[in-house]
């Protein structure tokens, strides 16, 4: 074969290499170009941070809003401490919401589900949620009802 | 029993010469890609033979283990009631395990033997020895090339293969059992990370691509250049190659992925 | 036919001296001397597995010898680093066995190879230069073919065009005859004799074809077993008083080299599996 027309199938089989990993990064990861500096950081303290791993979903009224960047143990209160990552766009969330751990279906993937206040200022980068509410326990809940409490 | 020992020692000792003249062999043709004026039309070739030669087979598996994942995930998750996660568990099975391993594993049989085979015929018919007369070192002009070639075209082949198995397995869960779209491509974005899955991958791949050409390359280098003596080198390719790629993938990821 | 005294004359261009050199715990070589004239066809013969190959590829720095010195051209083989080897093979010419031929290029590539790798000529003198080669093997008409498509004897025709392409000063032919047919043979033993004529070319040749290595060698020299048995040129050679050279010269079954491999005792072997039946 003509040195041309290899170097040429070379060339689309290349093109075509890097085409699937922008495939893989736009469509499959949802990375969006930029987005990692456009976002700011608010915590929130759970007594039972349940099944929520990091990376999971935040969101508010179903639409995704952010991320959760670390669950860690906070020392002196003995809660879970989870850091999120929220859009830079969604910069009015008024500071009196509520940050709730809710079950995508019954047995689905765990999320933070941000319950919208009424305060007219609103959260700032590194400010915290004063009302949250932890995982919904499964066998907590049964066994409650069990003992008849 | 002292003979059946010392027989184990010669064969170990045997072991540590092949690994080590592998990696004297490795050395010298890593540093000796010919100047570019040469070496990139040689290079071109051999992605050319070791590349896309070995696309056909990368994306025709990539496709039935997407549908077969897509199938498979539908079922097992229907019955929690989240077949919402088909796609997410598509995604993170191939960008994660299959794509890299399974990729490599067609390639150490498809390009590896391949490449096993013509260096080893290439000992044997002299056209090694005969560039080494001529003044040219075989390992620059023969086998440099063809070592980056395998490098090169190995992840590039299992980002395909991963692309064209999630497609595949759009194509089963979505068009077909009739998954929402929205959340087949949404749970999915939700739960991929670029860096920790999709790159950790291409990582992987590398990886393989480097000890799968390496071996290749090497046993056909190190053959005996008779024919039992090519296609008992070929054969080692494909199982030594076939068992590092899994061994490694333990490995990595172990590393990779074991902190959760 | 040149005299012994004309053979003296000629300097020599290849000196081995006591090379000593074992493969696998067995000894190929064992303290072979050998001075190889410059200008000339030296034939170097011996029955197969003696190690005629590995004499060429030791000459050629391909292996090292265990002990003894090789010389070509003034140079000590053993003793060159990488760099000065792959210069000194520049000078040198081999035609393999099998003909070496690159099966992934086409005749004209192959003969144009060494000139692309060694040298920057433009693509016309090289062309030039190929064609000029093949035409001197009588195959310029070949040159768009693929080494698959060649016959034996065509096969070592281009190898010879391709390893005289850089004009070497030494050509080294490792069994030029060996299973080629009769046609084929007079065309290679022509081909050698008018290099050598035409080029000044020193010429070394292996090969166990006793009556075409001799017509046209002037000077010749046996090996066997790790040792030279016998050297000259080929008249002095047929009047060898040695009964092995004698053998090998006229191809007797039996002689210093019986015709059976070595066995214990006939009766003792027949004996022992009747008493095992």
């Amino acid at each position: 074969m003509a040195q041309r027309t290899t170097e040429f199938i070379v060339g689309v089989f290349m093109v075509a290499g890097f085409a699937a990993l922008v495939f893989l990064a736009l469509q499959v990861s949802g990375l969006t170009p930029g987005a990692a500096s456009d976002t700011y950081t608010v915590y929130a303290r759970f007594n039972d941070a349940g099944g929520l791993a990091v990376r999971g979903r935040v969101s508010m009224a179903g639409v995704t809003i952010g991320r959760i960047q670390t669950i860690t143990l906070d020392q002196e209160s003995f809660q879970a401490q989870v850091v999120m990552d929220i859009d830079a766009s969604v910069n009015n969330i008024p500071t009196d919401s509520s940050a709730i751990i809710r079950t995508s279906g019954l047995l689905g993937e765990q999320y933070i589900d941000i319950s919208v206040g009424a305060d007219e200022t609103a959260m700032q980068n590194g400010d915290a949620f004063y009302s949250t509410q932890s995982a919904l326990n499964l066998e907590r809940m049964i066994s409650n009802f069990a003992s008849g409490r | 029993m002292i003979h059946r020992i010392r027989r184990l020692g010669r064969q170990g000792i045997e072991v540590l010469r092949a690994l080590g003249r592998s990696g004297v062999f490795l050395f010298g043709a890593l540093w000796g890609l010919p100047r570019p004026s040469e070496g990139l039309p040689l290079l071109i070739r051999q992605l050319y033979v070791v590349g896309v030669l070995s696309l056909a087979i990368v994306i025709v598996s990539g496709l039935f283990i997407g549908m077969v994942l897509g199938l498979q995930g539908y079922t097992i998750l229907s019955d929690y009631g989240s077949e919402d996660a088909v796609g997410q568990m598509i995604a993170l099975t191939l960008v994660r395990e299959l794509g890299p391993v399974v990729a490599a594993l067609l390639f150490a049989g498809r390009a590896g033997s391949a490449l096993t085979a013509e260096i080893g015929l290439m000992k044997a018919t002299e056209q090694l020895s005969s560039l080494e007369m001529m003044g040219v070192d075989p390992l620059r002009r023969v086998i440099a090339p063809r070592l980056w070639a395998g490098f090169i075209a190995m992840p590039l082949l299992a980002v395909i293969f991963s692309t064209v198995g999630i497609w595949g397995g759009m194509l089963v869960g979505v068009e077909w059992l009739g998954v929402f779209e929205g959340s087949f491509w949404g749970n999915m974005q939700a739960s991929v990370s670029f860096v920790d899955d999709v790159l950790n991958g291409v990582i992987k791949s590398i990886v393989f691509g480097f000890f799968c050409t390496w071996i290749a390359v090497f046993q056909g280098y190190d053959c005996v250049p008779t024919s039992a003596g090519i296609s008992s080198a070929t054969t080692k390719t494909v199982v030594y190659s076939s068992l590092a790629v899994l061994g490694l993938d333990f490995v990595l990821t172990a590393v990779m992925f074991g902190s959760f | 036919m040149p005299s012994q005294n004309r053979f003296m004359d000629s300097a020599s261009y290849i000196d081995l001296e006591n090379v000593v050199f074992s493969r696998n715990g067995r000894r190929i070589f064992d303290g072979v001397s050998l001075s190889i004239p410059r200008g000339r066809i030296t034939a170097i013969m011996g029955p197969s597995g003696t190690g005629k190959t590995t004499l060429l590829r030791l000459i050629g720095g391909q292996l090292r010898p265990d002990s003894g010195r090789i010389s070509v051209a003034g140079q000590q083989v053993p003793a060159l680093g990488r760099k000065a080897l792959y210069r000194l093979r520049e000078k040198m010419g081999m035609l393999f066995q099998s003909g070496a031929l690159f099966t992934d290029l086409s005749v004209y590539e192959n003969v144009a190879f060494p000139l692309r790798v060694h040298t920057s000529l433009p693509e016309d003198m090289i062309h030039d230069i190929v064609l000029m080669k093949l035409q001197a093997v009588g195959l310029r008409g070949a040159r768009d073919l693929m080494p698959a498509e060649l016959s034996g004897g065509m096969t070592r025709r281009v190898a010879l065009a391709r390893s005289i392409a850089l004009d070497p000063e030494l050509i080294m032919y490792d069994e030029p005859f060996a299973g080629q047919d009769p046609i084929a043979m007079g065309v290679l033993v022509k081909l050698i004799r008018d290099l050598n004529r035409t080029m000044g070319l020193t010429s070394v040749l292996v090969s166990h074809d006793v009556p075409e290595s001799l017509s046209i060698c002037h000077f010749a020299c046996i090996i066997a077993d790790g040792h030279v048995i016998g050297q000259g040129t080929p008249e002095q050679l047929r009047n060898h008083p040695s009964e092995r050279v004698q053998q090998f010269l006229q191809g007797q079954p039996d002689g210093p080299v019986p015709f059976h491999y070595p066995a214990p005792d006939p009766g003792q072997d027949w004996f022992a599996t009747g008493e095992g039946a």
